[in-house]
């Protein structure tokens, strides 16, 4: 079997400019964010994100790398809304495809199986049809109803983070949720697992069957990412860490506030990322307190 | 007593998944658990249902008894299915109670506010009863058109010329003030005042006239239910954050 590890460096040999990406994940929770940091460290741009939102749309925006956003909604969980998603809207008029989120569902459901349309309920006399134009009805071949034809979505590629996964690209994700991670890997043309740690085949039989949510078919690579979730929730590795997020969301606040955020936490290499998270929070123990 | 009247609204629900945003609705969802539908069912707001009400702002990894699972992919088949009732908030809610969460400002493109999208109110609206909660009863929520429909109110549902709506089912608007229902021609009205209102103020404060007869006044919460929000379901008192006083 092909051994597909990949250099979280070479993200740039299957992402290109101009792509449209699907990113996993939902609002604040196990987004691919060590992915989405490579991709700010590289020359790609002009993305269709395709994303449940969270901080990877907002992180995205604010580093101008955005065409266009397609979601149910942009949001960090325990902040309502995301405000670099909001200033690229409300500033730039950055444009976006906004669904219900079933209609977002029944997108990705088509895309995976290369449908051209799925039915659903979700979306009817609401403005999200007039909001998107091109959208289109379907009548019941057998009844009198009508109901929104959502266009499947088939992204160029798919950026997923779990918490196990080994060399082949079969993936596990071992928290409540497994999101809609192995339907953007169906729906995908290629797909790029990252892990909190690869282990061995053997080992990933050790917890229940269920929790194998993606397989070598749909994984053309895999990057080792230790915290690559980070700051969304990863649990049970690790939780959401709502200091970082609530100093992410403050750079918001102007052009120059942003520009030392990213200098002091994105500039760098993944290490020197994480070394600064942790000084971030060396400097939130009060004083005199023993760490 | 904002509580007291979400906990009505879900009390004839019967057997179906809660879905409460906001402190207020969850309170009420919880009390009604407790107290008059004991077959309402509870998510922790992760992926788990909650066999007993599951303490405000806490998920399952903070206790409490498991009784199923429900990723956020089976949400969606349940609502697809209607067994749900939610009651969301609104930033705009017009006299037909159409719904908006998207945008404030006549400019799509280019809005004066970026809400948080539409999320699952066009498909909620159009799938089972969904109900409004407003913390803060305002002529800015009230309005007499709103920029976006996310929640379908009933004149788009009445004009609307197949079957695929029959599930529409909108409820109740419940404020700070009052609580609001429909009339036969699906127009807002106000049902009840909350103790200390006056309908006239209520009226002051919505961006559209809201006539006819009010049945009169919300009910105050018994002693059990009181005993029950501050020493079982809210102990930290969340609800004051939500609805000051």
């Amino acid at each position: 079997m092909t051994r597909k590890t990949l250099e979280l460096g070479d993200l740039t040999t299957v992402v290109e400019s101009g792509m449209t990406i699907g990113i996993g994940g939902w609002g604040s929770r196990r987004k691919p964010m060590a992915l989405v940091r490579q991709l700010l460290r590289s020359d790609v741009t002009d993305l269709t994100v395709v994303s449940f939102g969270g901080p990877d749309v907002g992180l995205l925006c604010a580093a101008g790398k955005v065409r266009r956003v397609v979601y149910g909604f942009v949001s960090l969980d325990s902040i309502a809304l995301d405000p670099h998603f909001r200033a690229a809207r409300e500033q730039r008029g950055l444009p976006v495809t906004e669904y219900d989120e079933g209609m977002f569902v029944a997108a990705l459901r088509a895309g995976a199986q290369r449908l051209s349309f799925l039915p659903t309920r979700a979306g009817l006399e609401s403005d999200v049809l007039r909001m998107n134009p091109e959208l289109r009805t379907v009548a019941s071949p057998y009844d009198d109803e009508v109901y929104v034809a959502v266009p499947g979505i088939r992204p160029d590629v798919a950026l997923i983070h779990l918490h196990r996964g080994d060399v082949h690209g079969n993936g596990q994700y071992l928290g409540p949720d497994p999101y809609f991670d192995d339907v953007f890997s169906l729906a995908a043309d290629r797909t790029v697992l990252s892990v909190e740690r690869l282990v061995e085949t053997a080992e990933l039989a050790a917890a229940a069957p269920q929790s194998l949510l993606v397989n070598r078919l749909f994984v053309d690579a895999v990057v080792e990412a230790p915290g690559g979730a980070h700051f969304t929730t990863c649990v049970p590795d690790y939780g959401r860490d709502e200091l970082f997020q609530q100093t992410y969301a403050d750079a918001a606040g102007s052009p120059e506030r942003w520009e030392a955020f990213a200098a002091e936490y994105l500039n760098g290499d993944e290490a020197s990322y994480h070394a600064a998270v942790r000084a971030l929070h060396a400097r939130r123990v009060p004083e005199g307190a023993t760490a | 007593m904002c509580a007291v009247a979400c906990a009505d609204a879900f009390a004839g629900s019967g057997r179906v998944l809660a879905h409460a945003v906001g402190t207020v609705p969850s309170i009420g969802a919880r009390l009604a658990r407790l107290t008059s539908n004991p077959e309402l069912a509870l998510s922790d707001g992760e992926a788990f249902l909650m066999a007993e009400p599951p303490p405000l702002g806490g998920t399952a990894a903070d206790g409490g008894v498991v009784e199923g699972w429900l990723p956020f992919r089976s949400v969606f088949d349940v609502l697809a299915a209607g067994r749900r009732h939610s009651m969301m908030g609104a930033s705009q809610v017009d006299r037909f109670g159409n719904q908006n969460i998207s945008r404030i400002g006549p400019d799509w493109n280019r809005p004066k506010r970026q809400l948080i999208g539409a999320r699952g109110a066009p498909g909620n609206t159009v799938n089972h009863r969904t109900d409004y909660w407003v913390a803060r009863h305002s002529p800015r929520v009230f309005v007499e058109a709103v920029d976006v429909v996310c929640g379908v109110g009933h004149d788009r549902a009445r004009a609307h010329p197949s079957t695929a709506l029959r599930f529409h089912d909108l409820g109740v608007v419940i404020t700070d003030l009052a609580v609001l229902d429909y009339d036969g021609e699906g127009r807002l009205r106000i049902r009840t005042v909350h103790p200390g209102v006056t309908p006239d103020e209520v009226r002051a404060r919505t961006g559209f006239p809201l006539d006819g007869p009010v049945a009169g006044r919300t009910r105050s919460p018994t002693a059990e239910e009181l005993r029950l929000i501050r020493e079982v379901i809210d102990p930290r008192g969340l609800r004051d954050r939500e609805v000051p006083g």
